[in-house]
């Protein structure tokens, strides 16, 4: 992890009045796939649109692949592939025709582009539909040409914009099979608000809220950061009540809270909350014991990423 | 600049991938008919005269029409920002933009060639200003399409790019048939802007260099505001 690909410093974006990007800081090394999360309007497409050149930084800089984003944009433009938001396309091309011009565009000629479309389409399942307009493909299939356009000049860096928005199941398991295989070679950014998508595909993620960096990690440092752990616990108490259960089990020592939910008749099932470093469950199993009740349910819930993004995109207060 | 030919290649194709391009051919050579033959059956005179003189004001609402998607419907349907983080400078883009125009103007121009040729087979007809005009034909298209391509980046709506175009367009060719009315200071100032002006002595067989000079003059000015319109996204 020693070549940083994308150096971005303070990075700042202002709309008129409004800031869509403060004060961004972060790296993305080489082989890395990252997720870039957040809810929608943080500024995950603003960033992006920097990093390809699209927009300049009202301050802060923006390196890729050691050129300045903006007073070097040729020689970024020409190492990174790009899949904007929505995936705009010339509807009257068909896909070989667009995948020419991309070519073209990028200063490849001569027989190594067909080479080289055809190995790339191949790649991506464009084989069938080389010689359809791009207009009558289906989002999935226009999903693809975006994908293999974005590929096509062997980009060190891929910067994909909500690459599985808009796709059903199949497609995003598909584009999602594609970019982890991608990802063992280049380095690519891809921006969701998906959850799953991250734990799926990504090595690290950065969460972005109100345009300001919240967290950065992997998927588990982030899942570790939340401080609360929740156990389900469900007990057949011999005709004990409910509140002297309650109280039994909110006694102990870790427990944060405890909660009654509704469970199968003649048992109390509870959700408990405690301290994410003690292991709740001998305790709960001791106290079960000690009381006779039988145990019917134990289990720890981790936390979700879910829960993660939740508290760190709506909470009051960000990461200082 | 291979970029540039890239681009200018795509946009022609797109042309006459849609139907704009024939209705807009159509049209012209409906009217540039209408233009030749009149004066040859009415007046029984085998001449280019009426073609040119009136050809001037059927640029200012045809050729919009021609550039009025060129940068617009990128703009409006995002695949600018496709074609803009491609490894090509700005003014790389407006310039294959405004080669495609000159493309079709050609085209439509080059098509009225057929009249001419018909019109110098029945009678004779000076060569000269026949040649000049067609140049000058070229020239002040060139502009009106530089003008286009202009008004087509200021906007994502084609309808406003059409719009504005014209109103350009139209303002400079006006300006020409007003100057007897303005102020006699004033006169001057609208000659020399006029688009039209600078048209008739080509159209008679002159080729002046102030006329030249002029029309490359607007095309550069127009096009040089495209491409910092064009940069305006990346303004601080």
């Amino acid at each position: 992890m020693s070549d940083v690909m994308i150096k971005v410093e303070n990075l700042t974006k202002e709309y008129g009045l409004t800031r869509a990007v403060d004060h961004v800081t972060f790296n993305v090394h080489k082989g890395e796939v990252l997720g870039f999360l957040g809810p929608n309007g943080a500024g995950k497409s603003t960033t992006m649109k920097i990093l390809t050149c699209f927009l300049a930084p009202t301050s802060g800089s923006a390196t890729v692949a050691g050129f300045d984003a903006f007073d070097q944009s040729l020689e970024v433009r020409r190492r990174v592939g790009y899949l904007p938001e929505d995936t705009p396309l010339y509807k009257d091309m068909s896909v070989l025709e667009h995948l020419e011009f991309a070519a073209n565009m990028h200063g490849m000629t001569g027989e190594n582009v067909h080479k080289r479309i055809k190995e790339i389409g191949g790649r991506c399942g464009l084989a069938d539909v080389a010689g359809k307009l791009v207009g009558e493909l289906s989002k999935g299939f226009r999903q693809r040409v975006g994908l293999a356009q974005a590929m096509l000049h062997d980009p060190d860096i891929l910067i994909l914009d909500e690459p599985t928005s808009g796709l059903d199941p199949n497609q995003i398991a598909e584009i999602r099979a594609l970019i982890k295989e991608v990802g063992k070679e280049k380095t690519v950014i891809l921006s969701t608000h998906i959850l799953p998508e991250v734990q799926a595909t990504c090595s690290r993620m950065l969460i972005i809220s109100g345009g300001k960096l919240v967290a950065d990690g992997t998927p588990d440092e982030l899942r570790a950061r939340e401080k609360a752990t929740r156990y389900r616990l469900v007990v057949e108490a011999n005709g004990t009540p409910l509140e002297a259960v309650k109280q039994k089990v909110g006694a102990l020592a870790g427990v944060t809270a405890c909660k009654t939910v509704s469970g199968e008749d003649g048992a109390h099932s509870f959700a408990i909350d405690g301290v994410a470093k003690n292991d709740l469950r001998k305790p709960l199993y001791r106290v079960a014991v000690d009381n006779n009740w039988i145990l019917l349910e134990l289990t720890r819930e981790s936390a979700s990423l879910e829960d993660v993004f939740r508290n760190l995109t709506t909470g009051e207060e960000s990461r200082s | 600049m291979s970029t540039t030919v890239t681009i200018a290649k795509r946009e022609i194709k797109t042309y006459f991938n849609s139907p704009v391009a024939y209705i807009v051919v159509m049209v012209f050579m409906l009217i540039a008919g209408y233009l030749f033959f009149s004066q040859l059956f009415l007046e029984k005179q085998a001449e280019l005269r009426s073609y040119f003189s009136l050809t001037p004001l059927v640029f200012t609402f045809i050729i919009p029409a021609i550039t009025m998607r060129l940068i617009a419907e990128e703009k409006g349907s995002g695949t600018l920002e496709m074609l803009i983080t491609m490894p090509v400078r700005d003014w790389e883009v407006v310039l294959g933009k405004f080669l495609a125009g000159m493309a079709m103007l050609a085209a439509i121009v080059g098509m009225t060639f057929f009249y001419a040729i018909t019109i110098m087979l029945l009678g004779p007809v000076d060569r000269g200003p026949v040649v000049a005009g067609y140049v000058g034909l070229l020239l002040m298209g060139g502009a009106f399409v530089a003008i286009g391509v202009m008004a087509s980046s200021f906007t994502r709506n084609q309808i406003v790019a059409f719009i504005l175009a014209f109103a350009i367009s139209f303002a400079l060719f006006i300006f020409g048939q007003i100057t007897q009315l303005a102020p006699e200071g004033l006169a001057p100032i609208l000659t020399f802007l006029s688009i039209s002006k600078h048209f008739e002595p080509l159209s008679r067989g002159i080729i002046d260099s102030r006329d030249v000079v002029y029309y490359l003059s607007v095309m550069v000015v127009c096009l040089v505001i495209a491409t910092a319109s064009l940069e305006s996204r990346k303004w601080k």
